[in-house]
């Protein structure tokens, strides 16, 4: 296989749309090594999380990735994902922070009960808590313009408030691979390397630079409950229980998933596909977006991911 | 003619081989090439429609994005009960209600052969800013025109700025054939006009197609109802258009440092993306601008040391000697450097609602490198509907201009046509940090490196010792009516009494002579200013305490004249007297002449006061006599 760093055999002047994707997200983060004062990368440990930790290893090597890592976490993410976590970490040489806010975690905010605030609490407010409470004034996120239409207008370096708001009218203009990331006091930056990238260009990368990714995201048999009408994974069933009062039908499903948060609000789908090719074989002939498994985004109706992003979720 | 759907079968359809052989697949769709482009056209040319449309023929859209789209068409559509394809890409809320995209907003769709990204710039006069933020990464524009309509102002435009920006593939896509019954003379005679206008802005070649986005003519295929039409689709178009970064892999070698690579005290890298040509362990390099050599060791990545790497590739460089090279130098092949300059002109595309303030410091962004920037008074303004040059004093939103510019340091470059990456920045406001202008620069107007001081033998310093003091400026800053002018001048006599040789610089006065060709808009402030400052610093040079009384409203400009001078040779001292004090002895009468509109632009009437934030000496007027407060700066100018 040829590497991606190597312009292989389309001769020099010819880069594949991969290398020029890569080059590009790497140029992004050095520039806010460069210009940040304490940057920090968010790692949610998905797919796009691996890509985004893969190319900063690569923008800094020999040296690691001169930041640390922030999971803000919201305790009901799958186990498989905290494994994970902490071993490419791990890995990369570099510094695991792990935020829960206090509030979520006194209040037991979880997401049977608590529907929408469950996502505002521990993810947008526990974000919000975890950059002041470091003073991280630039923080890299792993999310893409293809994701949903509000996302396609989303500067590379957009800009917050010291209260961490986001107003799509006052960002800032971006020309060429020029970045502005001056800023005032308490003002910080959100930065997303990858925003160029499709979610075939993530699988596609994946699968050429062979990175460790969730084995949730292939098929397996997995205990599996129906709510909402959405297919669900029982990934602890003890909480499950608890947060319930019973539990629900619980069958053994082959299923795996597109994208992956609380494993109560993300829909798993039944596939068979249980490697890299395989996943994006199915996904190349399914017909349904990704966000589709995520139930965050219809909360609100139409502008609803826009409302969240101005009131600071990434 | 018939109203049949054009294309039955998009060429585009989902790949035999996904299904039969992913990992050929897989291999097949790791060489695809990338494309970016923009569409421009006004807000009715259909736009919108036509990405929707791209996206639909190469299956980017799945099928709960069309089930909603369906709904949505019916609700808020334009289309009556057909799709309404603009839904797909008009985001954010507000806009959706307008009905009109306001930004950029960038699309993806991909075919076997390219993955495109889609720069969709909004058509509205106000918004020139978007097109060319937009237009600033793309490959290739798509004009789009009304076929109804014709060559219209936005067109030519829209046509200028692609231009303006250096976009070599142009396709001109008159739209809403299926409108005009898909007549060819509609056609030609839009296409004849447009060639007309194209060569008198300097497009050598473009491409034209008949469309429509609606119907779908044309966009994956030949259209049955264009049988007079031979050239490609306009998939088929952007699918094999070479692209511009080919060109530049066959450029001389350059590649801007954005970070030095230091893990310990055994590897020093420098790490960036390299902007043209190639480079290979064992060629020779030069640094700009200092314009040391050395010669390429290692080009080291992650998937191990590389024999070679071409404009595009983000790499890290190690030199065979220890040289300094810090971020924003710019390395580059020995045998045809880059030259550095700190004096250029530049076109300036302007990007704020604050109009451009000549002589007032920026930040300039070129490369890796962010230095300070004044820009002299526009040479011309161009009307961007007519071409024609105009005269101007200054640039605002969405106004582009030609303009000298000079930069504090020399400042590594290439003419933007030759290399968008070293001649393209961006000027960014030292006070908001908001992105103000983009700005491309032509040529230098000399080569900072046959710049000469003239060297004098009287130095400074033999200047002040021969009368015997530390040359200085008291900057008296403040409202009218703050008392500036009376106690510089109690000042000045009691240093005069001290035998220290002086000179007072008045507003007033030097807008009696010196600078009688301003007037009083921000601009013109910036300017006096500006001037003001650079007597004072020959002043300095000839060993003079100078003492100025101007009301020098903005910190920036303070700022500036402060970075003139050397070292703890500055004293800003705020006349600090609160609004209505000065306004109650209003000496001149000025205060009551701007009150009745007499007076525009009269500091702390209708233009800002920006009192100083940390000043050497402040000055309380309304405890303090003017006696004292001339005491008050002497105590602190000679202890």
């Amino acid at each position: 296989m040829t590497t991606l760093t190597s312009p292989g055999e389309l001769g020099a002047a010819r880069l594949t749309h991969l290398q020029r994707l890569e080059a590009e997200s790497i140029q992004i983060m050095r520039e806010v090594v460069a210009e940040a004062e304490k940057p920090v990368m968010l790692y949610s440990v998905g797919k796009d999380s691996a890509v985004m930790l893969h190319l900063a290893k690569k923008a800094f090597y020999p040296s690691p990735p001169p930041f640390p890592l922030l999971h803000v976490d919201t305790t009901w993410k799958f186990r498989d994902m905290y494994a994970l976590r902490d071993k490419a970490a791990n890995d990369a040489g570099m510094e695991l922070l792990v935020y829960h806010n206090p509030e979520a975690q006194e209040k037991g905010i979880n997401p049977f009960d608590h529907g929408p605030l469950h996502t505002d609490m521990w993810k947008t407010e526990g974000l919000k808590q975890a950059l002041d409470l470091y003073g991280f004034d630039a923080a890299f996120g792993g999310a893409r313009r293809d994701e949903e239409k509000s996302r396609a207008k989303e500067r590379i370096f957009s800009f917050r408030t010291a209260s961490h708001r986001w107003d799509p009218k006052a960002q800032r203009p971006e020309l060429w691979h020029l970045y502005n990331a001056r800023k005032a006091k308490g003002e910080s930056m959100r930065v997303f390397p990858i925003s160029n990238w499709t979610e075939l260009d993530i699988w596609q990368y994946l699968h050429l630079e062979n990175i460790d990714i969730v084995p949730l995201y292939f098929s397996a048999p997995r205990p599996t409950y129906i709510r909402d009408g959405q297919l669900f994974m029982a990934d602890d069933l003890e909480r499950l229980e608890k947060v319930l009062g019973e539990l629900p039908e619980i069958t053994e499903r082959s299923v795996r998933f597109r994208t992956l948060g609380c494993w109560p609000l993300t829909g798993a789908v039944e596939s068979e596909a249980r490697t890299l090719p395989e996943v994006i074989q199915e996904m190349l002939l399914t017909t349904t977006s990704e966000r589709q498994g995520r139930v965050i985004d219809k909360d609100g109706g139409d502008a609803s991911m826009e409302k969240k992003k101005q009131e600071g979720y990434f | 003619m018939s109203e049949t759907t054009a294309v039955s079968d998009p060429i585009y359809k989902t790949d035999a081989l996904i299904a039969e052989d992913i990992d050929k697949y897989l291999e097949v769709h790791q060489h695809k090439t990338m494309l970016r482009f923009i569409t421009c056209g006004s807000v009715d040319d259909g736009k919108s429609t036509l990405i929707g449309r791209l996206l639909y023929d190469s299956k980017m859209i799945f099928e709960d994005q069309l089930a909603a789209l369906e709904a949505d068409s019916k609700r808020v559509g334009t289309q009556g009960q057909e799709i309404d394809f603009a839904l797909l890409v008009d985001g954010l809320a507000a806009e959706r209600e307008q009905g009109i995209t306001i930004d950029v907003a960038y699309r993806f769709f991909a075919t076997e052969k390219r993955k495109f990204i889609v720069a969709d710039t909004p058509g509205h006069e106000q918004y020139t800013r978007n097109m060319v933020t937009g237009a600033s990464t793309a490959d290739l524009a798509v004009i789009l025109i009304d076929a109804r309509k014709g060559v219209l102002v936005q067109t030519r435009r829209h046509s200028y700025l692609a231009h303006l920006i250096g976009i070599k593939n142009i396709v001109l896509a008159i739209n809403k054939m299926d409108l005009v019954d898909y007549d060819q003379a509609v056609y030609d005679r839009i296409v004849a006009e447009y060639t007309e206008f194209a060569k008198s802005i300097g497009i050598d070649s473009f491409t034209p197609m008949p469309i429509s986005g609606f119907k779908g003519d044309n966009i994956t295929g030949a259209s049955a109802n264009t049988p007079w039409y031979t050239g490609p689709a306009l998939m088929e178009h952007l699918e094999t258009v070479e692209v511009d970064s080919t060109a530049d892999a066959a450029k001389p070698f350059r590649m801007p440092v954005q970070w030095v690579n230091r893990p310990n005290l055994d590897f020093r890298g420098f790490s960036g993306q390299v902007a043209t040509g190639t480079v290979r362990p064992g060629d020779k390099i030069r640094v700009l601008p200092s314009g040391r050599n050395s010669t390429i060791s290692r080009i080291v990545t992650l998937d191990g040391d590389l024999d070679e790497a071409v404009a595009g590739q983000s790499v890290t460089l190690c030199f065979e000697d220890e040289i300094d090279c810090s971020r924003g130098d710019v390395i580059s092949t020995a045998d045809e450097p880059v030259l550095a300059a700190d004096q250029f002109e530049a076109t300036i595309v302007w990007m704020a609602d604050d109009e451009m303030l000549p002589g007032r410091p920026y930040w300039l962004k070129i490369g890796a490198q962010t230095v300070t920037a004044t820009i002299q008074q526009p040479k011309y303004q161009v009307n961007v509907n007519t071409m024609e040059h105009l005269a101007a004093k200054t640039l605002d939103l969405n106004a582009i201009g030609v303009a000298n510019l000079v930069t504090d340091r020399p400042v590594p470059f290439e003419a933007y046509a030759q290399n968008r990456d070293l001649g393209g920045f961006i000027l960014i406001d030292k006070m908001t940090n908001a992105t103000v202008a983009a700005g491309m620069i032509h040529f230098s107007l000399r080569r900072a490196d046959n710049v000469h001081w003239q060297a004098t033998d009287v130095t400074r310093e033999s200047h002040a010792g021969m009368k015997n003091q530390k040359p200085a400026v008291l900057w008296l800053t403040g409202l009218s009516g703050a008392g500036k002018s009376t106690i510089a001048n109690i000042v000045e006599k009691k240093l005069a009494r001290m035998n220290r040789h002086t000179f007072l610089l008045d507003g007033d006065n030097v807008r009696h002579g010196l600078n009688k060709d301003l007037g009083f808009t921000d601009a013109d402030r910036v300017e006096n200013i500006r001037r003001v400052g650079e007597v004072a610093k020959l002043m300095t040079d000839a060993g003079l305490i100078v003492i100025t009384a101007f009301i020098s409203p903005f910190r920036a400009e303070r700022d500036m004249v402060r970075q003139m001078m050397q070292p703890g040779e500055f004293f800003e001292v705020h006349i600090d007297t609160p609004l209505a004090e000065a306004e109650k002895r209003d000496v001149k009468g000025l205060y009551k002449k701007a009150r009745s509109g007499a007076l525009k632009n009269f500091t702390g009437i209708d233009s800002p006061y920006e009192p100083p934030v940390d000043p050497e000496i402040c000055i309380d007027t309304t405890v303090m006599s003017a006696d004292e407060a001339a005491d008050e700066i002497i105590k602190r100018l000679i202890p």
